[in-house]
Parts: structure tokens; C-alpha cells; sequence
């Protein structure tokens, strides 16, 4: 049994402290079996000279390179400062903005990168290249240090009373409490001041208001919408709005078309939604509120650009591709005695993105 | 107009109410076509010769190269749709941008070098206006291009660039089909497409946006082509694809490269 295990060993050199000291006492059986390393550790290969260590001719080549490098920074540096002097941007004529940036950027660009270039240079080539091994030092202090820490500490507890003065401490303690306090109430204010969940549910369209369109606010006759024609429709008065424009026009934005008769195929429900082939549909998408705009005359889908849902304008909008999950809610439309378009009511259910408390 | 008092019988007898509208419509037919006579009597002979010319060469062109998908008469086949109504414009845009004739039959007409000279398409688009009333040729005045760009500019971002792009580089929309760039885009070609809503395009009819709207969205276009991006190598103006594709192979590359020059060691 002994002799089993000395045979491998004494072979083998790069058998462990453990391995070796059963050998020297063949008669104890081992205690645990431990193998040798099979693969011996390659170490360094060895130490490759470069080109400029050996050659001077090449080392004071690599020299020249480098001093050029630093030489190019610094015509880089000038070169910008120069380009912003000579070439400064004109009002009323953006290509100067163009050839002004890029003459800076190359300059400042030049002047980084020759430092950066030659540096690195110069340390690959003519720095001292020989390799060593830095060994890790442990993360344990030592034991005095550790102890003169906890002595410090014991120290300062004992000079500054913090845990004998307790009125002190805890007074300390909840001042530090109190101080995030304003940073809470300013950033709750940031949240909308009215009940958000309503104002996700009601958007500017009201009975009665006229189909405008954008930019210019000018309310559309029934008339005017052609057949294949797409309108992109705000609510007649957001172009006045004084205030909040923006908020109402991303709710109450709408796409206005014209489908011939036959290929609408509408909701029994909601049959009476459309004029004469007329459907209004909100622009928000149902996904994550991008407007859905980009509508095809011929085949009748809607795609929204942002992550390609399809919805289909003569099935009433439903989703026919894509993540979106509800269909565009549609804005129910008529005509007034003047022939304009009309809103009959808002929307009958809050346009765009699902949001918690939405129902439905 | 029957007498019905002395008044009114002494007044008919001396002269008819109707009488005073006719001498007046007599007066101004005289006036008008004398004048007509004296100033354009040849040149409307001549324009009405040349345009019953016009259109009988459009008809025979129309029949040998159109007919066989629009039908003889352009009332359509289940190959192509009527052209009855389509009118002179619709035939300018699809012919002189080459989308028509088409090479062969798909979701969306390719344009291609054009196939006839701008007489033949004249011809064509004669033919067609003639069938039935429909959107004619703009006057120059609509497509010159002097209107106010940044009118123009608003009225493509909230009209045109959700497909065409903002800086109508055109882009993509369902099952393969595009929305083609405007860069280089004939002005008339520009107001063709806005008024006839060719393929699945839109219609955007004069009553929604008026003539001088769209010579503005014209003149938005025509200063994109004429004046370079101010931000530098627009990467075909397509936002965060062709941006992003460049970053991720030529900034990380770029990257990679240097750590490797950094961590080689010098010959």
C-alpha cells in the first residue's frame, strides 16, 4: 500500500507538501488522497526584447514618432483656435455652423489624440519593458492596527459623551431624521396637482365642439374631406389656449378620413359614430402613446412608427399587428346645421396607454 | 309676366322687364367676343385644334401602353383601377416620375427611368382629364417654391413626416411598403402626390391644404436640399437606425481596437 503511493511520488516533484510527507512516513495510511498537479505551471515565457531595445537606430526612430505626436497636438490646439477665429459662424447662413464645428473638433481632436497616441507610444517603445508579478498584499489589517481602531473609537465615544450625553444623541438622531423632509415635500409637488386619473379620462372634445384643423385651428366642413383624405385634427379653441396647450393637444389629438362606404366595415354599436364614410380616430397609440399617423389610403392600416402596431381604420380600428392591445379609441362625430363636423361627446373611454387604475 | 294692372300694362308696353338683362347679356357677348375676336381668334383655334390633337394621340398612346391594365376605356380592370376622374395630374405624377407603367404588378409602384417623353405624358394626361373632371396641372405660381419655409416646415412635421421623415429621407411602413424620400423630388411631382394621393398615400386636397400651404411645404423641401445639415454627416437623416448601426460598428470598433493596441505588446 505504502509502496503504491511512493511510486508516483518520488517520480513526481511537483507532489504537494501533503503527498510528500506520506512518503517519508510509508507506514501511516494516508489521510486524505491529494493529487498532484498534472499540469506543472508554465510560468513566464521567456522575456522577449523589442525592436528599440535592441536597435538604437530604431529606438531613436520611435523617438522621432513620439515628438512628432506631441508636435501634432500642439498644431492641433492651434489649428482650433485658428478655425474659430477664421472661420466664425455667420448669422443666417447654417453651412458656417457646420465647416466652424468641424474645424474645432478636428483641431481639439488632433491635439487629445496626439498626447494620448504618444504617450501610449512612448510607453510601449522606450519606457523599460521588463515583466514582473506584483502580489496581492491581504486585506486583513494587522492585528495592532485593528486594535488601535477600536481603541479610537472607544476614545472618541468617551470624549464626546455620544453615548453617555443621550439628550444630545437622540436629538442629533432625529434632526438627521427631519432633514430629508423638504427634499420629500418638493419632489411630492411634482406629481400633478389635480386627480391625475381624471385627467387621463377627459380630453378637451366636448358635445358640440368643431373638428379644427392643425396647426391653424380653421374648423372642416364634411364637405372637404375627400375621399382617401387624412386630416390631422385638433379641437376648434387649443390653437387660442392660453395655457396647457400642449397637455390638451397630446390628449385630443386627432386623424381624420374619408373611407369609401363600402369598404367601412363599422361597429353595430357605434354605427352612428361616422359621417358618411368620415371616422375620427384619437392619434395616441394604445401601447405607449406615440401618434399614430402614418395611415395607408388603399389598404386602410394605420402604423404607428414607434413600434409598428397596425390597427385597421375600416375594422374599426382593431389591432391587426403589434404590441398595442385595445383598439384606437374612436371619437364619436357629426355634423352641425352649418355643415361643419362636430364632436358628439369626448371620447367614451381614456385614449392612449393602459395606466393602473383604468378600467375596461 | 302677364299684365295684370294698367301700370304694369303701360310699362310692358313700352318696354319688357326681361328686356333690360337681355340687352345687357347681348351688350357684354358682343363686347367679350369682339374683343376675343380681335385678340385670340387665331390662337384658340389653334389651341383647341392642337388640343383635340393632344388628346387623340393621348387615347392611342393611352392604348398601347396603359390599356391593358386600366381598361380601353380607363374604366379599370381587376389588374388597375379606373382612371375616370383621376385627371391630368394624377397622369403627370405616375408617368413622369416613371412609376408608371409599372414593371409589374405589387403593393407599391417603384419609380424607374421614365418611359415617355414630357409630350407623350401631356398627351396621356389630356386623354384622361378629358374622360372626366379631375385634379388639373398646377400654375407655376403653386410650385415655384418662394413660399415661406418655415410655414412649409410646420406643415410637413404635423402632415408629411410621420412617414416621409422630418427631413423627408422617407421611410418604412406595413407589409413592404415605403414611403419614398422627397430629396430631388420634381416640385410638381411634390404637388401631384399631395393633391392625387398616389398609391396608399393620403389625399391632401386643396380644401384641406390650400395651393400657397403647399407651395410652403415645396419650399421646406426645396431649402433642405439646398442648404447641408447644420449637425454635420446627416447618415442619410434616418435617426437612431443608421445613427446607432455607425456607433455600434465603428465607435465599439474603434474601442476594441484601441485596448488591443494598448494591451500588445511593441515589436
Amino acid at each position: 500500500m505504502a509502496d503504491a503511493h511512493d511510486g508516483p511520488d518520488h517520480g513526481d516533484n511537483a507532489g504537494t507538501a501533503v503527498a510528500r510527507q506520506d512518503s517519508h512516513d510509508a507506514a501511516a495510511p494516508p489521510a486524505a488522497v491529494v493529487r498532484a498537479d498534472r499540469i506543472p505551471n508554465p510560468g513566464f515565457p521567456p522575456e522577449r526584447l523589442r525592436v528599440t531595445d535592441l536597435d538604437p537606430k530604431k529606438a531613436r526612430q520611435a523617438e522621432r514618432t513620439i515628438t512628432v505626436l506631441f508636435f501634432l497636438s500642439v498644431l492641433g490646439s492651434v489649428l482650433a483656435v485658428a478655425a474659430y477665429i477664421l472661420f466664425p459662424i455667420e448669422e443666417g447662413d447654417p453651412s458656417t455652423i457646420r465647416l466652424n464645428n468641424m474645424l474645432i473638433g478636428v483641431g481639439i481632436t488632433l491635439g487629445l489624440l496626439g498626447i494620448g497616441i504618444g504617450a501610449v507610444h512612448w510607453s510601449k517603445t522606450l519606457m523599460h519593458g521588463h515583466e514582473l508579478v506584483e502580489e496581492r498584499h491581504p486585506t486583513r489589517g494587522s492585528d495592532e492596527s485593528r486594535e488601535r481602531a477600536v481603541e479610537i473609537f472607544r476614545e472618541a465615544n468617551a470624549e464626546s459623551g455620544f453615548t453617555r450625553r443621550s439628550l444630545v444623541r437622540n436629538s442629533l438622531i432625529g434632526a438627521l431624521i427631519a432633514t430629508p423632509i423638504p427634499a420629500i415635500a418638493l419632489f411630492r409637488d411634482l406629481a400633478p396637482a389635480e386627480d391625475p386619473i381624471a385627467l387621463l379620462k377627459h380630453t378637451m372634445w366636448e358635445t358640440g365642439t368643431r373638428l379644427a384643423r392643425d396647426p391653424s385651428g380653421t374648423p372642416i366642413k364634411a364637405s372637404e374631406v375627400t375621399i382617401g383624405s387624412a386630416f390631422h385634427v385638433i379641437p376648434e379653441g387649443l390653437a387660442e389656449l392660453e395655457s396647457h396647450r400642449l397637455e390638451e393637444k397630446a390628449k385630443a389629438a386627432v386623424l381624420l378620413m374619408r373611407l369609401p362606404l363600402d369598404e367601412l366595415n363599422e361597429d353595430p354599436a357605434k354605427a352612428d359614430w361616422s359621417y358618411d364614410g368620415i371616422v375620427a380616430y384619437s392619434k395616441i397609440c394604445t401601447h405607449v402613446g406615440c401618434p399614430v399617423a402614418l395611415y395607408e389610403q388603399q389598404t386602410h392600416h394605420l402604423l404607428c412608427p414607434c413600434h409598428q402596431s397596425q390597427f385597421d381604420v375600416a375594422n374599426h380600428c382593431e389591432v391587426i399587428f403589434g404590441p398595442a392591445a385595445r383598439p384606437l379609441p374612436q371619437l364619436p362625430i357629426t355634423v352641425d346645421e352649418e355643415g361643419y363636423l362636430v364632436a358628439k361627446s369626448d371620447f367614451t373611454e381614456p385614449v392612449g396607454p393602459s395606466f393602473w387604475e383604468r378600467q375596461l | 309676366m302677364a299684365p295684370t294692372s294698367p301700370a304694369s300694362a303701360r310699362r310692358a308696353g313700352r318696354r319688357s322687364p326681361l328686356a333690360t338683362a337681355a340687352l345687357l347679356v347681348v351688350g357684354l357677348l358682343a363686347t367679350g367676343g369682339a374683343y376675343a375676336l380681335a385678340t385670340t381668334t387665331t390662337a384658340t383655334a389653334e389651341t383647341t385644334v392642337a388640343s383635340a390633337q393632344l388628346i387623340d394621340e393621348g387615347g392611342k398612346l393611352f392604348a398601347a401602353n396603359c390599356a391593358s391594365c386600366h381598361g380601353l376605356d380607363a374604366e379599370g380592370t381587376a389588374a388597375g383601377p379606373t382612371l375616370i376622374g383621376a385627371g391630368a395630374l394624377a397622369v403627370d405624377f405616375q408617368v413622369g416620375t416613371g412609376r408608371m407603367p409599372m414593371a409589374a404588378s405589387g403593393p407599391q409602384a417603384e419609380v424607374k427611368p421614365v418611359q415617355f417623353t414630357q409630350e407623350q405624358i401631356d398627351a396621356m394626361a389630356a386623354w384622361v382629364a378629358d374622360l372626366a373632371p379631375g385634379p388639373a396641372v398646377p400654375a407655376d405660381r403653386y410650385i415655384a417654391g418662394d413660399g415661406d419655409a418655415a410655414i412649409g416646415a410646420e406643415l410637413f412635421r404635423i402632415n408629411c413626416a410621420m412617414c416621409h421623415n422630418v427631413a423627408g429621407a422617407g421611410g418604412a411602413l406595413t407589409e413592404g411598403k415605403w414611403a419614398p424620400g422627397l430629396a430631388g423630388v420634381d416640385p410638381v411631382h411634390i404637388y401631384g402626390a399631395m393633391v392625387t394621393g398616389p398609391q396608399n398615400m393620403p389625399v391632401f386636397s386643396d380644401l384641406n391644404l390650400t395651393p400657397e400651404e403647399k407651395n410652403d411645404i415645396i419650399t421646406y423641401l426645396l431649402y433642405l436640399e439646398e442648404n447641408p445639415p447644420v449637425g454635420g454627416w446627416d447618415l442619410g437623416s434616418l435617426g437612431p437606425v443608421s445613427e446607432g448601426l455607425f456607433i455600434w460598428i465603428f465607435g465599439l470598433g474603434g474601442l476594441v481596437a484601441v485596448t488591443i493596441w494598448l494591451t500588445a505588446k511593441s515589436n
